[in-house]
């Protein structure tokens, strides 16, 4: 009886390693004083960003190619998740020479 | 076109002459009056067309504009109030609200698309002559380290809304 529990632990213990590959991980952009920093970020699809914005003034990160529309209300952090790969710019709506780049693998 | 290019020219050779007169270059309780006042005229002109403007994206802008100077000026009179510094009214300061108010009047005579445009017009036009007045003047006149960083922000608020301004004016056409 032990060890058929011992192997349905283990089986257990795999599968659950399985369900879950790779961990999203969680990425931090701020804006202070109308820059996005860091300026240029990679991620991967699945990841979450913190959007935290330091500025006393509201903001957006706005993807060029339409693919997020981030809305960062000022002295607050607000989180996206990543569904799509590629290399997006993105800009705010409001002041458009705050610019960076966000580069998402698979 | 014409409009546009002649209040740029009128709003920096007020900013430029009225300096020049004085002299000498603007001690910072006048630099700091001269911000704020900059920032109480673009809301009292976004005012206006949040009244008076007919497309949606232009009233929008005005209401980024209020939204934005307003928190602009909040920070202006934190500072002041922290640094003990009365902001002092100057030439500099007289001449943009004076030029100001004709421009008010100037808008409050047109309507729809026509005031939409001259609205936007105006708005780049101002903004790029207070970013020129920031950098060549303002900035470098300012003697408190945390009076030229908010300057700075300042400046870097304005050119977004030039470019803000400058897109919504092309959708227009």
């Amino acid at each position: 009886m032990r060890p058929g529990r011992y192997r349905l632990a283990m089986a257990a213990l795999l599968f659950s390693m399985m369900a879950v590959p790779a961990q999203a991980a969680t990425i931090q952009i701020a804006t202070t004083d109308l820059v996005f920093a860091p300026a240029e970020v990679s991620a991967k699809v699945g990841d979450t960003i913190e959007w935290i914005n330091t500025d006393v003034f509201v903001h957006t990160a706005t993807a060029r190619n339409g693919d997020f529309d981030v809305n960062m209300p000022p002295k607050k952090t607000v989180t996206s998740v990543l569904t799509k790969a590629g290399t997006v710019e993105y800009y705010c709506r409001y002041h458009p020479n705050m610019k960076a780049v966000l580069t998402i693998t698979p | 076109m014409f409009v546009r290019l002649s209040a740029a020219i009128a709003a920096l050779s007020i900013l430029g002459s009225a300096a020049l007169a004085q002299g000498a270059k603007p001690t910072d309780p006048q630099i700091a009056h001269i911000a704020y006042t900059a920032g109480v005229i673009d809301i009292a002109a976004a005012k206006q067309a949040i009244e008076k403007a007919g497309n949606k994206d232009v009233k929008a802008f005005a209401q980024d504009m209020v939204r934005d100077h307003e928190a602009v000026n909040k920070q202006a009179l934190d500072l002041v109030k922290k640094l003990n510094v009365t902001p002092e009214d100057n030439d500099t300061s007289k001449a943009l609200s004076k030029q100001a108010t004709e421009k008010l009047a100037e808008l409050a005579k047109l309507k729809g698309a026509e005031y939409d445009k001259a609205y936007l017009a105006n708005e780049v036009a101002y903004h790029k002559a207070v970013n020129g007045a920031l950098e060549t003047q303002l900035i470098p006149s300012a003697s408190n380290a945390e009076l030229k960083s908010l300057l700075q922000t300042g400046l870097k608020i304005f050119q977004g809304h030039q470019q803000h301004a400058e897109q919504v004016a092309a959708k227009l056409k």
